[in-house]
């Protein structure tokens, strides 16, 4: 079985921009199935359904996504492999711009789109630098220069990735993605694999269910940060 | 060792700054504000906060490798741009299946209009020739280069860059002067002479638009016609693009023929979707789509091209009719003939 694995920004349009490429890939019903890591909610489950793909939704409520996302991928790959697919694609929302659900050696896609802002590439972090493959959506509906600059930033914080756009919408642009994905690596499980980067580090009192607001309860991994006054001159 | 290692090993960071300006984002993505640009990487690295670095996931010689990928990403982008000299369109099918036009081939300088009724399938013409459609889209059309067709390999390197797009339906979104909005445009592009570009496209914009605006206006209250003559002029003067698709323009209030023999004019190869015959005129062949098929090309004759004035008096006429309007006056017999009110 292939793993390709997405991460994104909520509603830069993973679930769009998959469901166009399984269209893309011309795949038969049965032979994929998805994986979506969300965190409260999620209706895509609802268009996975439609699609007529199987789709297993989980949420991480109270626990860091990406935390979550490890945890339970293995599992994910046993039962995408069970299940007699040929492909199972994952989907995690990145929520704190230090997610980073990906592991070397699985083709690992970031998603992203032109509305979030030019500089919005510098800020994502490890979920774009260290994604093989950068999807841009949503550039139907900006200037071209602004595609430019957007492109451009996504290169300096990642300048091994290759970029496509794709409207997530039309499905413009999917078809050379779809080729591209049938390259993924097979795979038979995930056990000794590696994350490409670390999860965000949390286990401090508030982890564990602290809510009052101090300094005496406040206990583990904490970080201060320093605040200077205003000068007066 | 590599030249370009030896280089970062043991030059001054200033003396990369001043050949590679952009290598000052490196840091900044990093969160590294203050660097002693003095030292060389590696020294300067020592007097940085060794915890902000591990945030990112890096040690030393990490940002090191990702410095000099950094820098031969933007050296090698600075200089090459895609140049091409012609495309084609080989036909696939329209939509009841039967054949079009088998092949057809635009070169560099030349300007297409695309016409047919709403629905035949001019965007998706467009969009053909934007993914450099390889028998994989609807159509079934195959976009050649240069009269052959990219490898998959080729397809996926140029990323886009070697199309340039323009709707009614683009907006810019970021909040920013236009003087700041070319600016940063220039910076991605890397262009040395960024002071002198985006003057020449800025003048160039506002004589294509109708109401002129300054170099402070924010781009997001641009009106309508402006932020097209904008990003037509960006699109000539700073996008190196070789291939230009334009979908519906028309209605912007921008002096349209002069717009196209811009683009023209910058040795790009220029396809425009349109209804507006002043549009679909300009153009030197223009392609009849039906029924989701190219159906004929024309060239424009040179009756055609004749009409072009008294069409484009007609085009001020419903200009000065429209601008009386909005202006409060009533309309009169004058206007129609042309005359200004």
């Amino acid at each position: 079985m292939k793993l390709i694995t997405f991460a994104g920004p909520p509603s830069s349009g993973k679930t769009s921009v998959i469901l166009k490429l399984v269209e893309a890939m011309n795949i038969a019903s049965g032979e994929i199935g998805a994986v979506k890591f969300d965190c409260l909610t999620s209706f895509d489950n609802l268009r996975y359904q439609e699609a007529g793909i199987p789709v297993v939704t989980g949420f991480s409520g109270k626990l860091c996504p990406d935390h979550f996302f490890v945890s339970n991928i293995e599992s994910a790959v046993e039962w995408g492999i069970k299940s007699g697919f040929k492909i199972l694609v994952t989907e995690s929302a990145g929520l704190c711009n230090r997610c980073s659900p990906y592991i070397t050696g699985i083709l690992s896609i970031c998603v992203i789109d032109n509305l979030s802002g030019v500089n919005t590439p510098r800020k994502i972090g490890p979920m774009l630098k260290m994604a093989d493959i950068v999807v841009v959506t949503k550039g139907d509906i900006v200037s071209q220069a602004e595609r430019e600059v957007f492109a451009f930033n996504i290169r300096q914080v990642n300048t091994a990735a290759r970029i496509f756009f794709i409207n997530g919408i039309t499905g413009q642009g999917a078809p050379m993605l779809a080729r591209h994905l049938q390259g993924a690596r097979e795979i038979e499980g995930l056990r000794d694999m590696k994350l490409r980067f670390t999860t965000p580090a949390a286990v401090c009192s508030y982890c564990t269910g602290e809510i009052r607001i101090g300094e005496q309860y406040q206990m583990g991994t904490m970080k201060k940060m320093e605040f200077k006054l205003p000068s007066h001159g | 060792m590599d030249k370009l290692l030896a280089t970062v090993l043991s030059a001054p960071l200033s003396q990369i700054l001043q050949q590679h300006p952009i290598c000052r984002d490196f840091f900044l993505n990093l969160r590294i504000l203050d660097i002693n640009w003095d030292l060389p990487l590696m020294q300067a690295l020592d007097l940085v906060d060794g915890e902000a670095i591990s945030e990112f996931g890096l040690d030393k010689e990490m940002i090191l490798r990702d410095f000099c990928d950094f820098l031969k990403t933007f050296g090698k982008k600075a200089e090459d741009s895609l140049a091409i000299k012609s495309v084609t369109i080989l036909g696939g099918h329209g939509k009841t299946g039967a054949g079009e036009i088998q092949e057809f081939t635009v070169s560099i300088g030349e300007i297409v209009s695309i016409v047919g009724p709403t629905g035949s399938g001019k965007s998706r013409l467009l969009a053909d020739i934007e993914c450099l459609a390889d028998g994989d889209t609807p159509t079934g059309r195959t976009i050649l280069i240069d009269g052959r067709k990219l490898s998959d390999a080729e397809r996926f390197d140029v990323e886009g860059r070697l199309i340039a797009q323009l709707s009614q339906n683009m907006n810019f979104v970021m909040d920013l002067t236009v003087r700041e909005f070319l600016e940063m445009h220039a910076g991605s592009r890397l262009s040395m002479n960024v002071g002198k570009t985006i003057e020449r496209c800025f003048a160039c914009a506002n004589e294509l638009a109708g109401e002129k605006f300054t170099m402070e206006t924010r781009v997001t209250q641009l009106s309508g016609g402006q932020s097209r003559a904008l990003m037509i002029a960006d699109t000539a003067y700073m996008s190196t693009s070789p291939i230009v698709l334009i979908d519906e323009i028309e209605n912007a209030g921008i002096d349209r023929r002069q717009a196209i023999a811009i683009l023209a004019r910058k040795e790009k190869i220029v396809f425009i979707s349109t209804h507006d015959p002043l549009l679909a005129l300009s153009a030197d062949k223009r392609i009849v789509i039906s029924n989701g098929g190219i159906s004929r090309i024309l060239l424009t004759s040179d009756e055609e091209k004749s009409c072009l004035d008294s069409i484009e008096k007609l085009d001020a006429t419903i200009f000065c009719l429209r601008n009386s309007l909005r202006s409060g006056h009533e309309i009169t017999r004058e206007i129609l003939k042309g005359q200004e009110p």
